[in-house]
C-alpha cells in the first residue's frame, strides 16, 4: 500500500516534504502505528512518539488522512475506504497548529502550559482525615467522560479558537481538565477556579465548533464540559 | 570531552508511579529534584495499568488485615519473596493508597463512599483459611491511568524539574563504584549532559520488550537494569518473567485479571471451564503463574482454540452489559479494537504473554541499591549514591511470582519509601561523589560507539532476533538444553550488536539513537534473564522447567544474584525476619 508521510528534519531540511513509501500490509487490517513501525524498519530516520501502543498513553497523536487520531488504535480499514486496500494512500502528517520539531513530532509546549493553568490537581483546605475523602457513586459518577483523558492534544490541535490563540484560549483538552476538578466533590477551590477562567479569551473563545467531539480517540466530550464551566460563570455572576 | 554539569540534590530516573511518587516525596520537603523521563511522564507504562492496586484499606471487608495480605503475597511469591519488606509494604499500604485519594485519585466508590474493592487472584481472607478476599482498590479498570496521572498533577503542583523525554544512557561512577550521577541526552535537541546528584534514584520500569510477545509498552526496554549491568552491579531473580494468563491472542494487549475477579472465567476450544481442574478452590483466581501454566498444557494438549489451537477464550458475556460498560468498560474498548470482539456478546481470545519483571537491582526498603562484597557471592554492599524503586528493583516484593494489584502497590509503597530516606539522609548531608574527567568520558563511551558506527547491521533486525530469542528458549515452560541454546544464541548476538550500526547520526529528535541504545539494554536484560534462567535447576512460581519439574527448598529457597563480570550465578539468603508478625513457613503451594 501507498503511504505518504510529512518529513522534516530541522538538521538538515530547509523546508518539509511529503515523503511516499510502499508499505507490504500483506492486505492485513494493521493499525497506522503498525504501518508507521514497517516505515521505520526500511527508513529509521523517521521520527514519531509510540509509547502503549494501545490507546491510553496519548503518545502519537497525528493527523491520519485530515482527521486527528491516534495511530495505535486506528485501523486501515478505519481511516477511508481503499486505504487498507491500497487504492488511496495512509496520508500521515503532524498534528496541526503546534511548532513541527521533527517529522511526525510536534512541540508540545503550548500544550501542556495550557494544562498547566487550569491547576490539573484536586484543592481542599480542610484536612485530610485518616482515611479516604467519602464520595459517594453519584459524585464519582460525575467525573465519568472526565478523569479519562489522556493529553493527546488530538481535540486542541483540531480546534481552530485553539489554533487562532493558543496562548490565550485555553483549548479543549485544558478546560476538560479544569471542569473534572470543579465536579469534583472533594475539591474546594471551586470560586478560584472560576475567577481565573472568568476573562474573554480563556474559556469563552469556545465557539462550539466540536471538532474536538469528533477527533477524541477516548470518546470525551470537551464541548459539553465546557458548557458545564460557561453555566457555573453564569450562575456566579447572578 | 567536556559536556555540561547540571547539579541535583536528588534525581529519578523514569517518570512512572515509582518515580514520580518519589520525585514527588523529595519536592515536597524543598529538595532540588529532578525528574528524569524519556517519555512525557504520564506516557510511563504505568498508564497502562488496569484492574487496581492490591491493599487492606478494610473498605470491601471491615475486618481486612493486611497481615492476611502478606501472607497472600508471600505464598504468591513462593517464599522468596523478602518477609520484611512485603511487611513493610502491606502495612504501610493504606497510609499510601489514603494518600491517593487525598491527591486526587479518582477511586470508583461502594454505596458508603468508600473505595471500591474488587477481588483479584491468590487473594484470601484469615491466612487462605477465609476464602476469597476482594482486596484490590480500583478506578474502574483504568487504575493506572488514574494513578499516574494525579502523581503528574501533584508533582506539577509541587514544582518538581520535570526533565520530559530526556533519554538516561549510562551511571557514572567515580573510581571506588560509588554512583555521582546520570549521564542523559535531550531528545529533542541531542545535547549530551552529565546529571549530578548526591542520590541517584533508578525508576526504569520493566524490559518486557525482550520477548517478542508482551502486554508492555513499546519504551520497557529495561534500561535501567541495563545501566545497572554495564556498571557492574548484580541483579537479582532476574529469571523470574510473569506471563499474565489474559493477554489478547496476537496484540499481546493485556486484558485484566479484574475480569475475572468480576466474574469471567477461561473456557477452551470444548467451552469446558478448565481452570476447576487445575485449582479446584480458587480457579480462575489461582495465582498467575499457574492459571498461565494451565492455558498452556491446555493449548499444548490440544483443546486451544482459533485455526491454529494456540489461544483459549475468556468469557464475560454472562456479566451482563450494564457490570462490563460500568465495571470494565476499557476492557470492552480494547476488545473491540484489538480482538473485533465485543465481550458483551463473544468470549476474547487470550493468550499468556509477557508481563513483568519480578527480579531487578537488589535493595532494601528504602530503596538503597544492594551489591555482593565478592560479585555473585559475599556479604551484601550497598551501592552509595545508588537507589532503585518498582519494576527495576527487587526489594523483593514479588519473589517468584507477583500477586495482580501488588506492582502498583510496590511503586507508590517503595517510592515514597525512597523518598523519605533520601530526604532524612540529605537532611544529616549525604556525600556528593565527585567524578574524574575519565570516569565520565567511560560513561560517554557506549554513546560515542553508537555516534561512530559506520556500517554493520541494523538495529531493527537485531532487536527482533532476540525478541524471538527470547520467547522461543525462555517461555512458560522452559528446559535445559532449550536454555543452553538459547544463551549461546544470545553471546552471540551480543557480538553483533557492538559491530551494529547507527545509520541516522543527525541531534533533533533522533529516535534512531535513543532506540540503539535501547537496544544494548535489551541484550543486557536478556542475556542475565538467560544466564539466570538456565542457573535455576528447580521450578519455583513464573520459573518451570520439564527438566527440574519441583520446588527444591534444599537448594533453591534463596534468591538468585546473577554478577555481570563473571556472568556467574550466585545465591542471596531470603528474608524471613518480618519485625512484627511470625515468620510464614514455606508449604505446598496449591490454590
Amino acid at each position: 500500500m501507498k503511504v505518504s508521510i510529512y518529513r522534516y528534519n530541522p538538521d538538515t531540511d530547509r523546508e518539509p516534504t511529503m515523503k511516499e513509501y510502499d508499505v507490504d500490509t500483506q492486505g492485513k487490517d494493521l493499525m497506522v502505528l503498525d504501518v508507521l513501525n514497517l516505515v521505520k524498519e526500511m527508513d529509521p530516520s523517521l521520527g514519531f512518539r509510540r509509547s502503549c501502543r494501545e490507546g491510553v498513553c496519548g503518545s502519537d497523536g497525528m493527523n491520519i488522512n485530515g482527521k486527528n487520531g491516534l495511530a495505535c488504535i486506528t485501523s486501515l480499514s478505519s481511516v477511508a475506504p481503499g486505504v487498507k486496500e491500497g487504492k488511496k494512500a495512509l496520508v500521515l502528517r503532524p498534528l496541526p497548529g503546534l511548532p513541527v520539531v521533527r517529522d511526525l513530532v510536534v512541540d508540545m509546549t503550548m500544550f501542556y502550559n495550557q494544562y498547566e493553568k487550569v491547576q490539573p490537581y484536586l484543592q481542599n483546605s480542610t484536612p485530610a482525615p485518616a482515611i479516604e475523602r467519602l464520595q459517594s457513586p453519584e459524585e464519582r459518577a460525575k467525573l465519568d467522560g472526565l478523569y479519562e483523558c489522556i493529553l493527546c492534544a488530538c481535540c486542541s490541535t483540531s480546534c481552530p479558537s485553539f489554533w487562532w490563540n493558543p496562548d490565550k484560549f485555553l483549548g479543549p483538552a485544558a478546560l476538560l481538565q479544569g471542569y473534572r476538578f470543579l465536579a469534583d466533590s472533594r475539591d474546594n477551590a471551586t470560586e478560584e477556579r472560576l475567577a481565573r477562567l472568568d476573562d474573554p479569551f480563556s474559556l469563552f473563545r469556545c465557539h462550539g465548533i466540536m471538532n474536538c467531539v469528533s477527533v477524541c480517540p477516548k470518546g470525551l466530550n470537551p464541548t459539553r464540559a465546557i458548557g458545564h464551566i460557561r453555566s457555573m460563570l453564569l450562575e456566579r455572576g447572578i | 570531552m567536556s559536556i555540561r554539569t547540571i547539579t541535583f540534590d536528588a534525581i529519578v530516573v523514569g517518570g512512572g508511579g515509582a518515580g514520580m511518587r518519589a520525585s514527588l516525596q523529595m519536592a515536597q520537603s524543598g529538595f532540588k529534584t529532578a525528574l528524569i523521563s524519556k517519555v512525557f511522564p504520564t506516557r510511563s507504562h504505568t498508564v497502562s495499568a488496569q484492574g487496581g492496586i492490591t491493599c487492606a484499606i478494610a473498605s470491601a471487608d471491615p475486618n481486612d488485615d493486611w497481615r492476611w495480605h502478606m501472607y497472600d503475597t508471600v505464598k504468591g511469591s513462593d517464599y522468596i519473596g523478602d518477609q520484611d519488606a512485603i511487611e513493610y509494604m502491606c502495612s504501610v499500604g493504606p497510609e499510601a493508597v489514603f494518600e491517593l485519594d487525598h491527591m486526587g485519585l479518582p477511586f470508583s466508590r461502594t454505596e458508603e463512599g468508600r473505595i471500591y474493592q474488587r477481588p483479584f487472584g491468590g487473594q484470601s481472607k484469615n491466612f487462605g483459611e477465609g476464602g476469597q478476599a476482594a482486596r484490590t482498590c480500583a478506578a474502574a479498570d483504568r487504575t493506572g491511568h488514574a494513578l499516574l496521572h494525579t502523581l503528574y498533577q501533584q508533582n506539577l503542583k509541587n514544582g518538581t524539574q520535570v526533565y520530559s523525554e530526556w533519554y538516561a544512557a549510562e551511571l557514572v561512577k567515580d573510581g571506588q563504584g560509588n554512583v555521582c550521577g546520570v549521564i542523559a541526552i535531550c531528545i529533542e535537541t541531542g545535547e549530551t549532559v552529565f546529571f549530578k546528584a548526591k542520590a541517584t534514584v533508578f525508576a526504569t520500569g520493566g524490559s518486557g520488550r525482550i520477548y517478542a510477545s508482551t502486554t508492555n509498552a513499546l519504551i520497557n526496554t529495561g534500561d535501567g537494569v541495563g545501566m545497572a549491568l554495564r556498571a557492574g552491579l548484580p541483579v537479582q531473580d532476574i529469571e523470574m518473567w510473569q506471563f499474565h494468563p489474559t493477554g489478547i491472542a496476537g496484540a499481546g494487549v493485556l486484558v485484566t485479571e479484574g475480569c475475572r475477579g468480576e466474574g469471567g472465567y477461561l473456557i477452551n476450544k470444548d467451552g469446558e471451564r478448565f481452570m476447576e481442574r487445575y485449582a479446584p478452590n480458587a480457579k480462575d483466581l489461582a495465582s498467575r503463574d499457574v492459571v498461565a501454566r494451565s492455558m498452556m498444557m491446555e493449548i499444548l494438549d490440544g483443546r486451544g482454540a482459533g485455526p491454529d489451537g494456540d489461544h483459549v477464550f475468556l468469557k464475560l458475556d454472562h456479566l451482563g452489559e450494564e457490570v462490563l460498560h460500568s465495571r470494565l468498560p476499557g476492557i470492552c474498548e480494547l476488545a473491540i479494537t484489538f480482538a473485533h470482539t465485543d465481550p458483551v456478546k463473544e468470549p476474547i481470545p487470550v493468550v499468556p504473554t509477557c508481563h513483568y519483571m519480578m527480579g531487578g537491582i537488589p535493595t532494601n526498603v528504602h530503596g538503597q541499591a544492594i551489591r555482593l562484597a565478592n560479585g555473585h557471592e559475599g556479604q551484601d554492599q550497598f551501592v552509595n549514591g545508588l537507589f532503585a524503586v518498582g519494576e527495576v528493583a527487587c526489594v523483593s516484593v514479588h519473589g517468584a511470582n507477583r500477586l495482580g494489584g501488588n506492582s502498583l502497590l510496590d511503586l507508590v509503597v517503595f517510592g515514597r519509601a525512597a523518598g523519605l530516606f533520601i530526604e532524612d539522609a540529605l537532611r544529616q548531608g549525604m556525600t556528593q561523589y565527585e567524578p574524574s574527567n575519565d570516569d565520565i568520558d567511560q560513561a560517554l563511551s557506549r554513546v560515542r560507539r553508537w555516534d561512530d558506527s559506520k556500517g554493520g547491521e541494523s538495529v531493527a533486525s537485531l532487536r527482533k532476533e532476540l525478541q524471538s530469542t527470547m520467547q522461543n528458549h525462555f517461555g512458560v515452560f522452559r528446559k535445559g538444553d532449550l536454555m543452553h541454546e538459547g544463551v549461546s544464541k544470545l553471546a552471540e548476538l551480543r557480538e553483533r550488536v557492538a559491530k551494529a550500526h547507527l545509520e541516522d547520526k543527525s541531534q533533533s529528535f533522533n529516535t534512531a539513537r535513543v532506540e540503539a541504545l535501547e537496544l544494548d539494554n535489551l541484550l543486557e536484560v536478556a542475556e542475565a534473564t538467560a544466564i539466570a534462567a538456565e542457573g535455576r535447576k528447580e521450578s519455583r512460581g513464573a520459573h518451570a522447567r520439564y527438566d527440574f519439574p519441583d520446588r527444591d527448598d534444599e537448594n533453591w529457597l534463596c534468591h538468585s544474584i546473577y554478577d555481570p563480570l563473571t556472568k556467574q550465578l550466585g545465591k542471596r539468603a531470603v528474608n524471613f525476619e518480618p519485625k512484627t508478625v511470625d515468620t510464614f513457613q514455606p508449604k505446598a503451594r496449591t490454590y
